[in-house]
């Protein structure tokens, strides 16, 4: 979007807005600001724009700056070693394959802006609705939106269909959130209603501020016949929501197009480059250096000789005028900076683009990553990062929907000490389940929900024959909780709950007969084994995080008071009545084995009340919930004193499935030495749980560091002790390497060494005090010698601290994976992020680098592709490097001959095909073919994966080595030549010695030569190698002819003098043994060292390509089986969400949507109802953190 | 391929099952086992030294002589002469003595060569005309920017054919060669100085103007001059043959080949085997040379000689190659047994290979 806002930018400079105001339904008025109008514009480029500022772009780039500035140099006759056209041909390919590329992406752009635009919308105009485009529509315009319509600006809600003027919005599109949202109109405007003539004579003043990217803030105020309102967020409609459950509303435009929040917050995309990325800069920073060096030398050699030799040579070839010795060497600089630019080539980034691009389509394409359930296949939204995938150190996963599913399962109970769920066989043994496990039969219960699915027969024969104490735990499940009930037609019903753990509960009760149907906020209606009961709900004791329970009192309809209480075991085991003992210790069993399995498990309990205690009770809650301070404190106090002495019912379990894959995946990962971190917003607990039920947490580590404190002090007290533990040696200051790099200092603190695995637990408390400045190194320290890290209660800014921290003081690649728009602040830090998709929310993906369905292709995407991408990566460099360095350097040896007169070796077509033609098809195909071993022996052997975590393919000492290899090979090709032809004739007698037969010897020399290094290099030679390897060499054989051919010269004289050449030099036998000694020369060394290595200092690489031709005879190995867990006993969370409950509004009635007509009792209160309870809107995001 | 499926439908996302976008496709993966690396070393170690021992053999059988007579014998005065460029007109001839120790047998190559003369700067070998030599009439009278001044157009504003330093300084000596045996009288070494030069470069590199019966070579040539050192103009190079002259004389195209480094040979002549002794060759005994010495070299304190040579298959006698091969063969095969040492001592039994 930056360039959005400054191709607008472009066009007006505006003055930035410090206040916006308007007036509704009055263009004029609105005009005289000049606000944008709803059109968007997210194309860079027009018809007549393209070129010069395509171009004008290009140019920035200092590789094409670098380019013209060469091209610049040849014009200079006195300098020009080279045609024109070696630089002109490579660069203008250079520049259209970018143009072409950049047009079609800004058609795409086009397009998609012209669908939105054209998108329809009813507008109030003039006293009427009419239809309208999207991108007419105006600031202070009135439109009408319909059911599920996207929202068209940015709005102020003016009135809704709905009572209370609420409307019901969807926020995927915005931040992934897919739980419908509460936005409430002002009365004043409310009172419109839909009646057109009263909205058109509308004529309220907006004062609001400027537009900015904050999703989550509005301010500003409301004029209305003098009466001035405030406004606030809850009063907005923001542009790329859906409306939802809503007939209809009408809104008021305050922000369009490019000013809504939408497009001011789509984009700033970071602009992410690899590590290859940065290192090649540095690398070309050096190879210019190099360059300015060779050009000295060669140079101060050309003074040198200009002054012994050249002044006897005058008489030959006379200086220009005013030449002399320290002029002309001055000039041989720049020609040789000419001849030598090959060391920087044009098409090394080109090349690099276009492998990327290739390797991003292989991800797109892979079957194995598509997911079919969702029809969704991954997908490289950024394809210029694929090689740092094969060098992750580092991964920040979230939790919720990325290693869970969010779907919450009923999978057991216990109840009045037996435990129901398990599958057991006629020998007693728990039997597995599977998809072949039978299902139990809930079709006798007409309202049950057809997907729930439970296997356990018992406890449906237990409910069907009525015993009480089963009848009373799914009671308790029916009455107990605070879900929204929604029944469309009659017997479908749809639960509408703030965790997904209640949901499941009370799903489970409707499927074992005790259905919620409705509530108002007086009463539950429930039906209880097909007969309809209402219950009179009296007080919703509300959950929170102290006290880790809910409870509800009701009336029976047989007018007994009961207390039905649910929480954490821990908090119900203390206020149970002494007479359950016995009950409790058998359910303590069960609730240790259920959550040994990863469950989340509930205790349930309940109470029967005396009328008259609880008519005092109720009493005094009134007072407390009406006190004016410390409300909270008192209404827990007063929760406190009835939740006592309650009965054991028995414990609920629910499972929070897991995607599928999660913990082999996560094994997997840990194997190839990839650090995991869980950053998750969910409680302690749970996310320990989880760290369990997928293998992140394992009962093998050494040991497990909680670090819970509150205070700065205590956690780095705990900080240190489990660092000091894990590794007593290590010192107070962190191990740090400093370093400077374009002038940036940077802190890099080393691993330290630690024997055994450990694992970090940290909360959101402790983490914000240790990611203050002082701290953060201690907790970098500390958590990077664990093997696990989870965080938990995280708020979305945290989530993008921790990963900046890594990213700052570790000398690694991180990736950040999560579903939805609280990782989106992750994703966009880390190096590399993925988006889970195919799910509801989009945000996540948008910001995301890839993205793809399950969590478990990351392995697949990690070990396979940004392994393959990575090693393609940097042979593909080493190659390049290599053979250009060659080739350039081959011009140095020759300016020792040749007077350092810049005189080039090899044909001027030859150095501008070099790159373009002969060479460029071979080492792609490599670069996008190669595979040292395939995709199962990658899985098999994840240590494969380590190489690229030590950039041990491509580093600077790498860069050193091929510096040195082509110094090597380029003398070979220089002398050997020199010294076979210095003195020689051809079989006839004739010449061969001449300039253009060395020339064609020397480029044939190094043509083979680099292709034999090529094949040397290739491990996986397929059709299309071959193909472009031999063909590069027959094209090179075929063009050479035909440019040395007769016609040619005859055509284009000057520009092919080397006719004959081929012809006359290539027939002879000395030259071909020539071609055969240097290549011979400049292979058997490298094949010589390889196998040396190979023999005495294997890599993995070697030694699983050994594993595989050693197992060619046997069939491939078997995927890894991963053995079950056994589980141990630890205590798990429970099914709660940590937000607090809904208990307000269920009570206050103002969520639920149930029209006046007909239940005319719902909102006795006079009270706004959803003025004092705060509907979750942004809930991940904002309200989170702000409560931790 | 499997083929595409329509847009719709539950798995029209899903991507083709051919084995390109799978990467499967089917490859041969060689690698660097003892099995393949050590018999290649051998074998190309063999190659190498049968290779070796046959140029060897081969060169041999070739001979070279090369008679140095810049300053030696009678030359010496000349070669004073020439170090004042005022004395550029004043002919001066000179005679050097050699004694062919062997019979040169077969064709032998009289060949003149040049020491320290940098045909290969870029400026000197940029000096020249291709348009113009090609015989193009547009282009004879208005030489290439490329043949920098002094060396396209003369002081009166004529324009040079052939234009540009490299034409300029050709080479201007000429020698004969008499044989003088012991027993015989002395006698004239026969040369072929026609069709030596390159095939392609006689026949379509280089192109006179177009001439016919009436209208003569000369007349082709007006409106241009000779260039500055020569002493006589380009269509009147060789007077004893017509046809041999203007731009495609030989040893004008010879001379307009550029060597590849300041040391070289270029031909002059082969010997006419028709008759006398030299049927056979060049017989051993005496020789002299007689050299119209021309050409200045003490100025790039450069050197000339005189090589005559026999060829073979393999060209010219030429030792670097024979010696290199053996060389060659020989580190392979000490690289050979080190290779195979290690594979003995650690590779073979794999423990390496162990995880």
């Amino acid at each position: 979007m930056g360039s959005l806002l400054s191709a607008c930018g472009l066009k007006k400079k505006k003055k930035a807005e410090e206040n916006r105001h308007l007036r509704a339904n009055d263009r004029e008025f609105n005009f005289s600001f000049q606000y944008a109008n709803n059109a968007i514009k997210t194309s860079r480029y027009n018809i007549f724009t393209f070129l010069p500022l395509n171009l004008f772009e290009q140019f920035q780039r200092l590789a094409n700056a670098y380019f013209v500035f060469l091209l610049m140099l040849q014009l200079i006759p006195q300098i020009s070693s080279l045609s024109w056209f070696t630089t002109v041909v490579p660069l203008l390919l250079v520049l259209s394959i970018t143009l072409a590329k950049d047009l079609s992406d800004d058609i795409t752009r086009h397009k998609n802006d012209k669908h939105v635009n054209n998108r329809e919308v009813e507008v109030l105009i003039d006293g009427e609705v009419k239809k309208e485009k999207w991108m007419n529509v105006q600031v202070g315009d009135i439109v009408k939106l319909e059911n599920n319509e996207f929202v068209t600006a940015d709005l102020l809600l003016l009135s809704s269909s709905e009572p209370l003027n609420l409307v019901y919005i969807e926020t995927a599109e915005l931040d992934g959130e897919t739980n419908l949202k509460v936005k409430q109109a002002l009365t004043v405007t409310g009172d419109l209603g839909n009646d057109i003539q009263r909205l058109a004579a509308f004529k309220g003043e907006v004062h609001c501020e400027p537009p900015n990217n904050r999703l989550d803030r509005f301010t500003g105020t409301l004029t209305v016949s003098g009466e001035t309102l405030a406004l606030d967020n809850e009063r907005i409609l923001l542009r790329g929501c859906t409306l939802r459950n809503t007939e209809w509303c009408f809104g008021l435009v305050v922000f369009g197009g490019p000013d809504t929040k939408l497009m001011q917050n789509s984009g700033k995309t970071v602009f992410k480059r690899t590590s290859i990325d940065r290192l090649m800069n540095v690398l070309v920073m050096f190879i210019f250096g190099f360059l300015a060096f060779m050009c000295t030398i060669l140079s101060i050699g050309n003074a040198i000789w200009e002054y012994q030799e050249g002044e006897s040579f005058i008489a030959f070839l006379p200086r220009p005028d005013g030449a002399n010795a320290s002029l002309s060497a001055f000039l041989t600089f720049w020609s040789y900076v000419i001849i030598l630019n090959t060391v920087v080539p044009i098409s090394l980034y080109v090349s690099v683009e276009i492998l990327r691009l290739g390797n991003s389509y292989f991800i797109d394409w892979d079957r194995k990553m598509y997911h079919v359930k969702s029809d969704t296949p991954a997908q490289a939204r950024t394809t210029t990062l694929n090689e740092e995938l094969g060098q992750i150190k580092y991964i920040f996963s979230d939790k919720t929907g990325t290693l869970t599913q969010n779907i919450m399962t009923f999978n057991r109970c216990s109840i009045n000490g037996k435990s129901y769920g398990d599958v057991v066989d006629f020998a007693g043994q728990r039997v597995e389940i599977t998809e072949k496990t039978e299902k139990v039969d809930f079709s006798w219960n007409p309202l049950a929900d057809p997907k729930f699915s439970f296997y356990d027969h018992q406890l449906v024969e237990a409910v069907k024959q009525g015993s009480p104490a089963v009848q009373d735990f799914f009671r308790l499940l029916a009455l107990c909780h605070t879900v929204m009930p929604e029944e469309k037609t009659e017997g479908e019903l749809y639960y509408q709950a703030q965790s997904p753990d209640e949901g499941a509960l009370v799903t489970a009760a409707r499927n074992f007969g005790f259905v919620f149907r409705s509530r108002t906020p007086e009463s539950i209606s429930v039906m209880e084994m097909g007969v309809p009961t209402t219950y009179e709900l009296l007080a919703v004791l509300d959950f929170n995080n102290v006290r880790k329970r809910m409870s509800v009192i009701v009336r029976s309809p047989k007018g007994r008071l009961i207390l039905y209480c649910k929480g954490a075991d821990t908090m119900i085991y203390e206020r149970l009545h002494p007479s359950c003992s016995k009950i409790m210790e058998v359910t303590t069993e069960h609730l240790n084995e259920y959550a040994g399995e990863g469950l989340r498990t509930l205790a349930l309990a309940c109470k029967d009340l005396d009328e008259e205690k609880f008519a005092e009770w109720k009493q005094r809650h009134h007072v407390a919930s009406t006190a004016m301070d410390d409300r909270e404190a008192k209404l827990d106090a007063i929760y406190e004193e009835i939740e006592k002495d309650l009965q054991l019912l028995g414990a609920s379990a629910v499972e929070d499935k897991l995607q599928d894959g999660v913990p082999q995946t996560i094994e997997q990962l840990a194997q190839a030495d990839i650090k995991i971190w869980v950053l998750t917003g969910d409680k302690q607990e749970t996310a320990e749980n989880i760290g369990y039920s997928c293998n992140m947490l394992r009962e093998e580590m050494k040991d497990i560091f909680i670090v819970a404190a509150n205070t700065a002090a205590e956690v780095r007290k705990e900080l240190v002790n489990a660092r000091k533990k894990m590794s007593p040696e290590s010192g107070d200051e962190p191990p740090i390497m400093k370093s400077r790099l374009w002038g940036k200092k940077s802190q890099v603190v080393e691993d330290e060494k630690v024997d055994g695995e450990y694992g970090l637990v940290i909360n959101g408390h402790s983490l914000a005090f240790a990611l203050q400045k002082d701290m953060q190194l201690e907790l970098l320290r500390t958590a990077c010698m664990c093997q696990t890290v989870i965080c938990c209660r995280v708020t979305p800014l945290q989530k993008a601290q921790v990963v900046e921290l890594v990213k700052k003081h570790k000398n690694a690649v991180t990736l950040a994976i999560g579903d939805g728009a609280n990782d989106v602040s992750m994703i966009k830090t880390a190096h590399i992020g993925v988006g889970i998709s195919g799910q509801e929310g989009m945000q996540a993906v948008l910001s995301s680098d890839f993205s793809f369905a399950q969590f478990r292709y990351l392995q697949r995407l990690l070990l396979v592709h940004g392994r393959w991408s990575y090693l393609r990566m940097c042979k593909f460099l080493r190659y390049f490097f290599y053979k250009n360095f060659t080739f350039t350097f081959v011009h140095f040896w020759y300016g020792f001959f040749c007077g350092f007169s810049a005189q080039t070796v090899y044909d001027e077509w030859f150095i501008t095909l070099y790159n373009l033609v002969y060479t460029a098809l071979p080492v792609i195909a490599l670069s996008m073919f190669d595979q040292d071993v395939n995709d199962r022996w990658s899985f098999q052997y994840p240590q494969l994966y380590s190489p690229g975590q030590l950039n041990q393919y491509f580093s600077k000492m790498a860069f050193v080595r091929i510096l040195l290899h082509s110094c090597y090979s380029s003398l070979i090709l220089f002398f050997i030549p020199w010294a076979a032809m210095n003195d020689t004739v051809r079989d006839d007698g004739k010449e061969i010695a001449d300039y253009q037969s060395f020339a064609l010897l020397a480029q044939t020399c190094l043509l083979i030569a680099v292709n034999v290094q090529l094949g040397l290099d290739t491990c996986y030679w397929t059709a299309v190698n071959q193909f472009f390897l031999w063909g590069s060499l027959s094209v090179y054989f075929a063009v050479t002819f035909t440019m040395y051919s007769n016609g040619m010269y005859l055509i284009f004289t000057s520009s092919f003098p080397f006719i004959g050449a081929a012809r006359n030099s290539l027939s002879q036998p000395n030259v071909w043994l020539t071609i055969f000694l240097t290549t011979i020369l400049c292979s058997l060394p490298v094949v010589a060292q390889r196998f040396l290595f190979i023999q005495l200092k294997p890599t993995i690489n070697d030694k699983v390509r050994h594993k595989v031709r050693q197992s060619k005879a046997m069939p491939l190995p078997p995927p890894r089986r991963f053995p079950r867990r056994r589980i141990s006993t630890r205590r798990s969370g429970y099914a709660f969400s940590h937000a607090r409950g809904y208990g307000d509004l269920v009570t206050s009635g103002g969520f639920l949507r149930i029209p006046i007509k007909t239940r005319p009792t719902i909102f006795p209160r006079s009270e706004t109802p959803v003025a004092d309870s705060t509907p979750q809107t942004y809930r991940a995001i904002y309200q989170e953190s702000a409560s931790s | 391929m499997v083929k595409k499926q329509a847009g719709t439908g539950p798995l029209s996302r899903r991507p083709d099952n051919s084995a390109f976008k799978q990467q499967r496709l089917p490859a041969w993966s060689p690698s660097l086992t003892a099995k393949t690396v050590l018999p290649t070393f051998y074998i190309l170690s063999l190659v190498c030294l049968l290779l070796g021992i046959w140029l060897v053999i081969t060169v041999e059988n070739t001979y070279q002589l090369k008679v140095d007579y810049t300053n030696s014998g009678s030359c010496e005065r000349c070669f004073e002469l020439r170090k004042n460029a005022t004395n550029a007109k004043i002919p001066c001839q000179c005679f050097v003595n050699f004694i062919v120790p062997k019979l040169f047998q077969g064709d032998v190559f009289f060949y003149y060569g040049l020491r320290n003369f940098h045909q290969n700067l870029r400026r000197y070998m940029d000096s020249r005309d291709d348009a113009q030599m090609v015989g193009r009439k547009k282009n004879l009278k208005t030489p290439s920017s490329y043949c920098a001044p002094p060396f396209d157009y003369d002081a009166g504003g004529v324009p040079i054919a052939p234009c540009g330093a490299v034409a300029n300084s050709l080479f201007n000596d000429s020698f004969s060669v008499t044989y003088h045996p012991t027993t015989a009288r002395s006698a004239l070494v026969p040369l072929y100085r026609k069709g030596i030069a390159w095939y392609t470069d006689k026949n379509v590199k280089f192109r006179n103007p177009p001439t016919n019966g009436t209208f003569t070579l000369q007349q082709a040539f007006e409106g241009t001059t000779r260039p500055l050192y020569w002493q006589r103009p380009v269509y009147d190079l060789d007077q004893s043959d017509p046809l041999n002259n203007g731009f495609i004389n030989d040893d004008l195209i010879i001379w307009m080949r550029e060597a590849a480094f300041p040391n070289f040979k270029k031909l002059y002549g082969v010997l006419s085997r028709s008759q006398g002794p030299f049927t056979e060759g060049l017989p051993a005994g005496n020789y002299s040379i007689s050299i119209n010495y021309n050409y200045p070299v003490e100025y790039f304190r450069g050197g000339k000689e005189v090589v005559i040579s026999t060829v073979s298959w393999f060209g010219g006698q030429n030792h670097f190659l024979p010696i290199a091969y053996l060389v060659t063969s020989g580190l392979i095969l000490v690289t050979s047994f080190v290779l195979t040492a290690v594979y003995v001592k650690v590779g073979k039994k794999g423990k390496n290979m162990e995880e």
